[in-house]
């Protein structure tokens, strides 16, 4: 009976992705236990956060991918017209406009995009999969730029370009010309001046900083500077776990979410870092594989950009820590404290998932 | 067939569509490898090669070193009286960095403790010294009412704290000031210095640091070895705990030879007079007294000056900041006549019996005439009576026939013209002249006539009241040479074990004892009826080796007649006088200095007695101030 329930949910699971994803959250726990300064509370949170994204994961696993690919398109539309409605009817806090009001509840629906433009990508180029022309990339393009505006307008401009490399990542996988691609990243390069012109004061701040951050240690800076302590006080092998000073007394801001993996390089050094890395390049390995032998061009491409877009939190978050990379609100994933980041993650995973074990069950 | 076509042709696209996104997908493998490489390396340069930077500012987050100060050393007298010590006290301090504006929150603070325009004048010049202290006090002395209304208060002034610090005192103000100097806070110069001496780390945390004095030159006795300790602190500052701590070791006690009663009695009677006292012990070298007068509070220095205070200190007419015992040089004047006469007779200018007729003045032949201070001359004089009744003419011819390198080389050896070395900083050395002195000094040849004021210590020829007592001290001792200091002992913090400054003889002067005895015997007819100090010598119930001197602070022509009445107080001549006692076995030497005290028979010397009386029998001084003995002859 139990062994026929324990088929029954590990049916649509790829065994080898939970096993690197279970690894990864319970580094996540160990690491959050020390960062919180040992406090079970944070750590029974994240639990039930963690309980909830699995959850999530395996119905995302369970659903087929042609059900997927008929979401696809409401699910981009509803974010478009959320982001609209956040725009004239959001709310402003800390001087950006991110939120929604529900009255029930607040929702960010730029979150929603980071899955509704792949998502909607993948869609269209699925459905013109015989005919794809210069055409249909430039309305890809376009389709991928609305949102990434509206984002940046908010201005988030972090997420703004994590759901124009999600879309990217689908544009590029989908086949867009190489002379196209080279041109647009020769076109990118020249238009930094440009986009440095466009952004504000906070945001150039942050890349200042990125270069110089003794110029204000206090400040912007602080963040960096404290992160390159504790990672570099770590060492080889780390100060061990609950032993990291700069998270123990506070010198570490963020150090429970997004910097959590500065505590981690502190308590646990490089091996510790080389085990980390390691997870997660087996979690992008698997997605690519995934991707790899996927059998439509709608789920080639979904999981493409899902495992891509997973790749770039990482490097951005890491690279952030490492002080190679700016400060930007991104959490690492499966390792962080926080609901909404896990849960997006774990339904992206999910859906890798649905990838993989539908196609067999298919193929069977 | 066109069915077939486009199926072939779709197939065709499939493939190559396929291979296309495998190729892409593994050029997105490679760009992930090569970024996650990247990483690595970044990680490997931050926490291998980096980490030894890294590892010391995370423990420079992590502890912050609280120095401890040390207990600064005590100072106490030969029978162990406190003369300096320390004690706790709560002072508002203000950090400037961390407050506002400094006037409005100096206000402010007013409502809730006592603030007065001299405590904010005494902030403003601790601020304008450019102190590198990070605070500066405001208030000391707190009252326990201030404490507790402050703290109650204390939200209200971010960068203003109350501190518990160890305060110096000198219990007994004024008296003996000169000697035990003052502790000052610590400004760039002496920074400059420390950091010279390589022992600035010692003063982490100190504030305080001795300026003058004893307090100067046993600096680094008194100040003791700064503790330190070490707290881990969290990022807002707060110390989280201890991780080591090193205590800090107090510094040595200074046990003086000085006497602080014999001291307060000789201030006592030295009254609102200017001018200076050494007692020693000529048996050790060790000072009992040192008295210069007027003198200070030390009090007033020990946590910054106010600058009104200072400005009446620095200002005064009567310069109570020099130490007169050992910075003020004077004319030795008579007081000179008992080291030429035994510089006579231990060189043979002159035998015991040997006279002349004293016909008022002196002359080498020319028509200058040097005059006698009585007019009328002494009659038949020799050694013995030229010290009793203090007789010029004899010492000019002396001083003439003795030759001014003699002189300067056998009476050199009591210490006049230079320092005597005594423990306390900033003595001058006088002056006893010779012929190459005056070459160097002047580019002129030394003229015989120069010698002849010399011999009575007039002329080229200046004694500090500290030089003179060390001559004395000497003659007392026949010949044996110790130098004089004020600690007798030094007590280890620790161990309670003290380290005796060894009073060792620093030389010796070859004197024949019968010539010591003759001129100390005439010194006793000093003291006697006859003797030029006869009034002070009355009724002793010891002997009394003494010699009066007088010494010119304005010169008088040929012709003219010194007329104390007529000329400015400050213009009248100074009175000194030496002395030792019991004659026979002295313990006891002293030299008296009082500015513009007219003859040393009359200001001088009583002082010198009721010293020698209290170090002697005991006996207290009247209390009544000593008047002034203007009936007395004049006895030069």
């Amino acid at each position: 009976m139990i062994d026929r329930l324990l088929v029954y949910i590990g049916r649509h699971v790829d065994s080898y992705l939970l096993a690197a994803i279970g690894a990864l959250l319970v580094v996540g726990l160990i690491t959050l236990y020390s960062a919180s300064g040992e406090s079970f509370a944070r750590v029974g949170n994240q639990l039930a956060n963690v309980g909830i994204a699995l959850v999530v994961m395996w119905l995302a696993a369970n659903i087929p991918p042609h059900y997927i690919q008929r979401l696809a398109m409401p699910v981009y539309l509803l974010g478009l017209v959320l982001l609209l409605a956040v725009m004239f009817f959001g709310e402003i806090t800390n001087g950006a406009q991110r939120w929604l009001d529900l009255g029930v509840t607040r929702i960010q629906p730029s979150e929603l995009m980071k899955i509704g433009v792949p998502l909607a990508l993948a869609w269209y180029f699925d459905r013109y999969e015989a005919i794809l022309k210069l055409r249909d990339f430039l309305i890809a393009a376009i389709m991928m730029a609305v949102p990434v505006l509206l984002i940046a307008e908010q201005p988030d401009l972090g997420t703004s370009l994590l759901v124009g490399a999600a879309g990217f990542f689908v544009i590029f996988l989908a086949g867009l010309s190489w002379k196209i691609v080279i041109g647009i990243a020769a076109t990118a390069l020249g238009c930094l001046p440009l986009l440095w012109s466009l952004m504000h004061d906070y945001q150039r701040q942050r890349v200042i900083t990125l270069l110089d951050p003794s110029q204000d240690p206090l400040g912007a800076g602080y963040h960096t500077i404290q992160a390159a302590i504790a990672l570099g006080s770590g060492g080889l092998f780390g100060k061990g776990w609950l032993n990291g000073t700069q998270a123990h007394l506070d010198f570490l801001p963020e150090r429970t979410t997004d910097f959590i993996f500065a505590v981690f390089s502190e308590e646990f050094g490089l091996f510790g870092n080389i085990i980390l890395v390691t997870l997660f390049l087996f979690v992008i390995g698997r997605g690519l594989f995934i991707s790899f032998n996927a059998s439509t061009l709608f789920t080639r491409l979904l999981a493409g950009a899902i495992t891509m877009t997973f790749f770039t939190y990482v490097v951005v978050n890491m690279g952030m820590v490492a002080g190679v990379l700016p400060v930007v609100g991104v959490p690492l994933p499966l390792v962080s404290y926080g609901g909404t980041s896990l849960v997006s993650i774990l339904f992206g995973l999910g859906i890798l998932m649905s990838i993989q074990t539908h196609k067999r069950l298919v193929q069977s | 067939m066109m069915l077939g076509g486009a199926r072939r042709a779709e197939l065709r696209d499939h493939q190559k569509e396929m291979q296309s996104f495998q190729l892409r997908l593994g050029l997105m493998a490679s760009m992930i490898l090569v970024v996650f490489g990247a990483l690595l390396l970044r990680l490997f340069y931050v926490q291998v090669i980096q980490h030894d930077y890294y590892h010391t500012l995370a423990e420079n987050n992590r502890i912050s070193v609280v120095p401890i100060v040390p207990n600064r050393g005590l100072i106490l007298d030969r029978n162990s009286a406190v003369l300096a010590h320390n004690y706790a006290a709560y002072t508002l301090e203000i950090t400037p960095s961390k407050a506002g504006k400094l006037d409005a929150l100096i206000n402010e603070l007013s409502a809730v403790v006592d603030i007065t325009p001299r405590d904010r004048k005494r902030f403003r010049k601790l601020l304008d010294e450019g102190h590198d202290f990070a605070s500066a006090p405001i208030r000391t002395r707190l009252s326990d009412e201030e404490v507790a209304r402050f703290a109650a208060n204390k939200y209200r002034f971010p960068g203003v704290d109350i501190r518990a610090r160890l305060f110096r005192h000198y219990p007994n103000g004024e008296v003996a000031s000169h000697v035990l100097g003052y502790i000052g806070r610590i400004n760039k110069r002496d920074l400059g210095r420390l950091e010279e001496l390589g022992a600035a780390p010692n003063y982490a945390g100190s504030d305080f640091i001795g300026k003058v004095g004893l307090e100067g030159r046993y600096e680094q006795e008194l100040h003791g070895t700064t503790g330190f300790e070490e707290v881990e602190t969290d990022a807002g500052g707060r110390a989280v705990r201890t991780l080591r701590s090193t205590l800090p070791i107090s510094g040595n006690n200074l046990l003086l030879s000085l006497d602080a009663r014999l001291q307060n009695v000789a201030e006592q009677v030295f009254g609102d007079r200017r001018g200076a006292l050494i007692a020693i012990d000529p048996t050790t070298g060790g000072v009992l007294a040192l008295v210069s007068k007027p003198g200070f509070d030390p009090n007033l220095f020990v946590d910054g000056i106010d600058p009104q205070n200072w400005d009446a200190l620095n200002n005064s007419p009567d310069h109570p900041l020099n130490n007169r015992a050992l910075q003020g040089v004077y004319p030795p004047g008579s007081t000179f006549k008992p080291f030429m006469a035994i510089a006579a007779l231990e060189l043979g200018k002159r035998s015991p019996g040997y006279s002349i007729g004293d016909p008022g003045y002196f002359t080498l032949g020319g028509s200058h005439r040097w005059r006698d201070w009585k007019p009328a001359g002494h009659g038949v004089v020799d050694l013995h009576k030229s010290i009793v009744v203090s007789c010029d003419t004899y010492y000019y011819g002396l001083a003439h026939d003795m030759g001014i390198d003699n002189l300067h080389k056998f009476i050199g050896q009591f210490g006049f013209g230079k320092r005597t070395g005594i423990d306390i900083d900033g003595e001058v050395g006088g002056l006893l002249p010779s012929e190459e002195w005056k070459l160097r000094r002047f580019k002129q040849k030394w003229y015989p006539g120069d010698t002849i004021s010399v011999g009575i210590g007039q002329g080229y020829n200046l004694a500090t009241p500290m030089q003179l007592a060390q001559a004395t001290a000497v003659l007392a001792n026949r010949g044996v040479i110790y130098r004089p200091h004020v600690v007798r002992q030094i007590q280890n913090s620790q161990s309670g074990a003290l380290t005796t400054i060894e009073p060792a003889p620093i030389g010796r002067i070859e004197l024949k004892d019968e010539n010591v005895t003759r001129v100390t015997e005439a010194m006793v007819d000093v003291m006697k009826p006859g003797g030029t100090a006869a009034v002070a010598g009355m009724g002793a119930q010891y002997r009394i080796a003494g010699k009066t001197g007088t010494a010119q602070v304005i010169g008088i022509k040929q012709n003219e007649k010194y007329d104390e009445r007529r000329i400015n107080e400050r213009h009248r001549d100074h009175a000194l006088f030496i002395a030792y006692a019991p004659a026979d076995a002295p313990t006891i030497a002293v030299a008296v200095l009082v500015e513009n005290g007219g003859h040393g028979s009359s200001s001088a010397a009583p002082v010198a007695r009721k010293v020698m009386d209290f170090y002697l029998l005991g006996t207290e001084p009247p209390v009544d101030k000593p008047k002034e003995d203007t009936e007395e002859p004049g006895g030069d």
